[in-house]
């Protein structure tokens, strides 16, 4: 049963033909019987999870409404403040904390019935493309276990793509949704800036970051989308408009007369020919669903990643001052010889991995006297100017697309101390994160050079985020002949529908 | 520009982290090869372009000034390193013993 989507899930709960204890056990079942490969859990919650899908039969037998994914089991990014469980964010620093108080996503997935299993793994404070910058050990790759989950909610992706969940909700500042889904052959949506709360989120760059879903297929994750999505007083920079018609999107998926543009400036050279081989596939699918395929120009994209790694890290540089070892997380050297900027000192260089130690001292050079006008004020113009690329392609065409990444999943280690190689994985991803705008990530198949997953990347306009299920759903049915990709750790070969493997 | 072992080590300083020699000497070159990359964006826009802060409008968000529940200060404290008398408990701010 675990190998079903979310919805197809909860349909047969609510029919009351399978209870959702009995799907949360299968599930916890599968999470110890392939954990020990993916590690993609840090946190399993079996006895409240058990507790959850009870309440759920409990609200089924009592005849009350279920809502649409009562009952599904999902898995968590330890970002989220969510009470009982301790959030690590990644870090060393906050090992051990246990938040007072729930993220208004946390609140949403449990008033939507939702049973979390647990806590999945992420690169430190969010910051990387592989989960390799995480101080609790490396995520595989369900496709490949010697390769990267994606980052830097790759816990979130592996664990979907090994069916240890049936449903994953992450967040997005650079790509950290939508990457990890790439390489790991799912879809993952960052919805439009604002319109998912950050309230009890563990702030990386504030102005960048969005919580969004992850799911199998498009109309779980859509679900999810719907479930989460929202506006929250809490979150001083929340939009206030209705949430777009996602789920009505994804079962359409109706692309006729839809203007597609095709980015320039993303793809071509320095991608992997497999990559591109598959997004052009799709770029015929579509067109054979009726889409009218344009290319736009978007020049400025050619700065994007330079001025987000300024950007990101003066955000990153300012938010992470508050772990000061004083209010909660570890506190070294408070033996009553050092002061307490020393401790501040010790328990910062103790507790922060080498990337969040990168990247707060590349902020802090960033924004210091002299240097500010030439790398903060510049990168902020070269925002507005990315903003103005999007203003005009958006009047030439109804989305965007590119290849979520420039290449299929690399190999763990390969580009651990090569920074700027890293960086490059998020650089079709972050324009949208500038801009603010919504994109996603859906299956485009397997790359025929190294038959890993590729991604297939549809940006749309703030809160026209239907826009990005519509294609998606186009694309679904026609990709892989209909069929979702199926890792290898699912016990079949590649290609096998998930329908035909067998339940554990 | 030449980003030297003792510039990382000021910026560290700044940031209050403390950094081994061993990482000063990995990180300064890292951070040059970086710095290098993003140098580009200061030639792109210019003085014409108003900068960004933030991606959606914003507009200042306002409330009724009314008490509401909070957490308590046993919450609040729950976490913390130290705690004495209801209250956190940190290292000496002055540099001398009072």
């Amino acid at each position: 049963m675990i190998f079903q989507s979310a919805s197809e899930i909860a349909a047969q709960i609510a029919a009351g033909e399978i209870s959702a204890r009995e799907v949360a056990d299968a599930e916890l079942e599968r999470i110890a019987q392939v954990d020990g490969q993916i590690h993609a859990f840090l946190a399993v919650d079996a006895e409240r999870a058990r507790e959850q899908a009870d309440a759920v039969d409990a609200k089924r037998a009592a005849g009350e409404p279920l809502g649409p994914l009562a009952g599904v089991p999902l898995s968590l990014k330890d970002i989220f403040c969510y009470q009982g469980l301790p959030c690590t964010c990644g870090s060393r620093i906050l090992e051990g904390w246990h938040p007072v108080y729930d993220a208004t996503v946390v609140k949403r997935l449990l008033a939507a019935g939702l049973v979390i299993l647990g806590k999945v793994n992420m690169d430190e404070f969010a910051m990387g493309s592989s989960t390799e910058t995480s101080g609790y050990g490396d995520t595989h790759n369900p496709w490949d276990l010697d390769n990267i989950p994606g980052g830097s909610s790759g816990g979130c992706a592996a664990s979907l793509a090994a069916f240890e969940a049936a449903l994953s909700a992450g967040t997005d500042t650079g790509g950290s949704i939508r990457q990890p889904a790439a390489v790991n052959g799912i879809v993952g949506v960052k919805p439009t800036y604002g319109s998912n709360s950050r309230y009890g989120v563990v702030a990386m760059a504030s102005s960048l970051d969005v919580p969004g879903p992850f799911g199998r297929t498009v109309l779980d994750t859509a679900l999810l989308h719907a479930a989460i999505s929202g506006y929250d007083p809490l979150d001083s920079t929340a939009i206030d408009q209705p949430v777009p018609p996602v789920v009505r999107a994804a079962e359409s998926g109706d692309v006729k007369g839809m203007r597609v543009g095709v980015v320039k400036e993303l793809g071509g050279e320095g991608y992997q020919p497999g990559v591109m081989r598959r997004f052009n596939d799709c770029l015929g699918i579509l067109e054979r669903a009726g889409a009218q395929i344009t290319q736009v120009s978007c020049p400025n994209f050619d700065y994007a990643l330079g001025a987000y790694y300024i950007i990101m890290p003066s955000e990153v540089s300012a938010n992470l001052a508050r772990f000061d070892a004083m209010r909660y997380g570890l506190r070294v050297g408070d033996d009553g010889s050092h002061s307490v900027e020393e401790v501040m000192r010790l328990t910062r260089g103790q507790g922060f991995g080498a990337e969040a130690k990168r990247r707060i001292i590349l902020g802090t050079y960033a924004l210091s006297a002299g240097y500010y006008d030439a790398y903060y004020g510049s990168a902020q113009k070269a925002r507005t100017l990315i903003v103005q690329d999007f203003t005009k392609a958006f009047e030439a065409a109804d989305v965007l697309v590119s290849p979520t990444t420039p290449t299929t999943a690399w190999g763990l280690g390969e580009r651990v101390d090569d920074p700027l190689a890293m960086y490059k994985a998020d650089l079709c991803t972050i324009p949208s994160n500038m801009a603010g705008n919504c994109a996603g990530s859906f299956p485009a198949g397997l790359s025929p050079d190294d038959g890993l997953p590729v991604g297939f990347q549809v940006m749309a306009p703030p809160m026209a985020d239907d826009r990005l299920y519509r294609v998606g759903a186009a694309l679904e049915r026609e990709v892989n002949g209909g069929r979702p990709l199926t890792s290898l750790i699912a016990g079949k070969p590649v290609g096998s529908g998930a329908g035909e493997v067998a339940d554990v | 520009m030449a980003l030297t072992a003792q510039d990382v080590a000021k910026l560290a300083e700044l940031a209050r982290i403390e950094l081994s020699e061993g990482e000063l000497a990995h990180l300064a070159p890292q951070l040059e090869v970086i710095i290098e990359a993003v140098a580009a964006v200061s030639q792109v826009a210019g003085a014409d372009v108003a900068p960004t802060s933030h991606a959606v409008p914003m507009e200042n968000v306002f409330r009724e000034d009314e008490i509401r529940p909070s957490l308590s200060a046993q919450a609040a404290l729950s976490a913390a390193p130290a705690t004495e008398d209801g209250r956190f408990r940190v290292p000496r701010i002055l540099e001398e013993e009072a």
